[in-house]
């Protein structure tokens, strides 16, 4: 029997844990409060005007103060984060799609090979930035142009990484041994390749969702997309840029950090994860 | 490294260059073209024309032409130099570009430089004294600093150093009433530190990062433990061993972040209110100037294309490892 180590029975909290148990009760701890935000920003209702209380310093009934309206800033950065996190849910499922499909197209031949890395090469070619602000001007702007420009942007890491590891797997025997068979390329890139990059899938989405969702703030910032009356993260900022100089520092400080947050706690998640489905260091 | 081998190297540069931005302005103009903005509309601004006069703008800008002979047509025009006229500006879009890339690459260029060097210093210094109070601190800051916008990082010092202590204006390139040639050095000075500062300040995460965790690893390698039983230590020791390793690599590092440096200076540009080329492409995508757009696209291609070939070259030209064996793939 392996030996464990002493460490292991130490005491963490409330019981002894080990090191994997750790990194699951933290990854399950952070999605639990990215989901609670995620569900509780859909609920929130129409937030309450009230010109009385408009500007006001955060106080222990508004945590965060309140904005020129009167409205409470901790709501609305809830549903502002809520509606970050669905467009950052999207735009993630399309990038993954995309470089799925290009990691294992670019397992066909040497041609399609060279046409995923030109394809990469050309999106990595322009500023992030203005890649997405082309894409959203293409579909017309508004919520949906955000989407699309953020979704069909995230995918080159994604997809370098896939075909990197595709490009390893095709030198196995057993590919070989499919291909003198006569199997279809598409039947080895679905049975051969895909179920052996899944776990660098789930890292890459992970890790995808914190870019996406800053992109996403910043393309807002910017102007693209939503409009001032759906309080996405990006909105409220802009909007607390006209009140900077008056002083009112909590409606720009508040909203930012809780952003912050969830994208470490993305991080966060991502790098747990990570270090569970790696057998490397997933028996530490 | 000989004549002839160089030679090979440009000439392979050059020829991804010329490939690399034909697809970029094919590509570029193809989504501007298939988005939903209608040339005519946008040129005439929602005035009022007859029927008649709309079909001459028609065929003026030629919004009946099939894709592939407007694509020919602004290849060769974007051959001859003439990326066509800014709608928002009505000049130039070519004279529009150069007036706002100067003004964004100085605060670039500074804010490039600053990174760099206080990144590695920061790296360096977090690397020799793991897991001390100061390497995790550089930790911290730089896990939150790439968690948080770069915007929003910006209206924070906006908020601190212009607004509460008012010790620099709040934004503008130059002041109001004054137009940009005539302001003093000061002026254009006192309104590039702050910009200049979040870019720093942002840009500096991953640089550092990079240099701590290979410093650390630099430290834990064989030949720095025989230089210790050798007697060398402290500084010394990081000097001769340490930081020859891993300079090249941070060089490299930092001429491949020109991509995310354009990103940064798009969005501080526009918390500052600095006239340079990041705001001038928010406002060209926001009232669909595409001409002005395009021409953005392109020169921040070219751009990032120069901050990729100064990489290589770095690599190429110092490292002598790479001098010996072949380049390209």
């Amino acid at each position: 029997m392996i030996k464990k180590k002493a460490d292991d029975k130490k005491q963490w909290f409330l019981y002894p844990a080990n090191l994997r148990t750790k990194t699951i009760v933290i990854i399950a701890l952070s999605s639990l409060v990215i989901v609670s935000i995620f569900i509780s920003g859909y609920f929130i209702p129409d937030i309450p005007t009230s010109f009385v209380n408009a500007n006001q310093m955060p106080s222990l009934e508004h945590i965060f103060g309140t904005d020129w309206m009167g409205r409470d800033m901790f709501q609305r950065t809830i549903a502002g984060l809520g509606l970050s996190l669905m467009v950052g849910f999207i735009a993630s499922a399309v990038s993954t799609l995309i470089s799925i499909i290009l990691g294992l197209f670019s397992s066909f031949n040497k041609f399609a090979d060279e046409l995923v890395a030109g394809i990469i090469d050309l999106f990595g070619s322009i500023p992030h930035i203005l890649l997405i602000i082309l894409v959203s001007v293409m579909f017309g702007g508004g919520v949906f142009g955000v989407v699309m420009g953020v979704g069909l942007t995230h995918w080159t890491p994604l997809a370098r990484v896939l075909r990197s590891e595709v490009k390893e797997i095709k030198t196995k025997e057993y590919v070989h041994l499919a291909e003198n068979l006569g199997k279809s390329r598409v039947w080895i890139a679905t049975k051969h390749i895909l179920p052996l990059v899944v776990s660098q899938i789930i890292v890459g989405v992970i890790l995808m969702f914190p870019h996406a969702i800053m992109h996403e703030a910043a393309i807002t910032f910017l102007g693209f997309g939503l409009p001032p009356h759906e309080p996405a993260i990006g909105v409220i900022l802009s909007e607390s840029m006209h009140y900077l100089s008056s002083g009112y520092w909590w409606l720009a400080f508040y909203p930012g950090m809780s952003l912050l947050i969830v994208v470490l706690l993305f991080d966060f998640i991502g790098e747990n994860v990570e270090k569970l489905l790696n057998p490397e260091t997933a028996q530490e | 490294m000989n004549k002839n081998q160089i030679l090979k190297f440009f000439g392979y540069k050059l020829i991804r260059f010329i490939i690399l931005m034909v697809a970029v302005a094919i590509f570029s103009f193809i989504l501007l073209d298939l988005s939903p903005i209608d040339p005519v509309s946008t040129y005439l601004k929602g005035a009022a024309v007859s029927e008649a006069q709309r079909t001459i703008l028609e065929g003026y800008f030629g919004t009946n032409v099939p894709l592939p002979t407007k694509i020919f047509n602004w290849l060769m025009d974007l051959v001859q130099g003439n990326l066509g006229t800014s709608l928002i500006y009505r000049a130039p879009v070519l004279d529009v570009i150069i007036d706002k890339f100067t003004a964004s690459i100085v605060l670039m260029a500074l804010s490039w430089l600053l990174s760099g060097l206080i990144g590695f210093a920061l790296g360096v210094v977090a690397g020799k004294n793991k897991g001390s109070l100061i390497d995790k601190a550089v930790k911290v800051y730089c896990y939150a600093i790439q968690s948080a916008p770069s915007f929003w990082v910006g209206m924070l010092i906006l908020m601190v150093f212009a607004v509460y202590l008012k010790w620099f204006p709040i934004g503008f390139g130059v002041p109001i009433g004054v137009s940009s040639t005539d302001a003093t050095f000061a002026e254009w000075a006192s309104r590039l530190v702050l910009p200049t500062l979040t870019l720093s300040l942002v840009g500096l995460a991953p640089i550092a990062m990079y240099t701590r965790n290979e410093l650390i690893q630099v430290l834990s390698s064989d030949y720095v433990l025989f230089a210790k039983s050798r007697g060398e230590k402290g500084w010394d020791l990081v000097k001769n061993h340490g930081i020859r390793n891993i300079l090249l690599p941070a060089i490299t590092l930092q001429f491949l972040s020109f991509s995310e440096l354009f990103g940064g200076a798009v969005l501080v540009e526009q918390v500052f209110s600095y006239p340079g080329i990041g705001q001038t492409a928010v406002a060209a995508g926001l009232q669909s100037d595409v001409p002005l757009f395009l021409g953005i696209v392109l020169f921040s291609a070219v751009f990032v294309f120069v901050g990729n070939l100064l990489a290589d070259i770095s690599y190429y030209l110092i490292d002598p490892r790479i001098k010996e064996s072949e380049f390209g793939d």
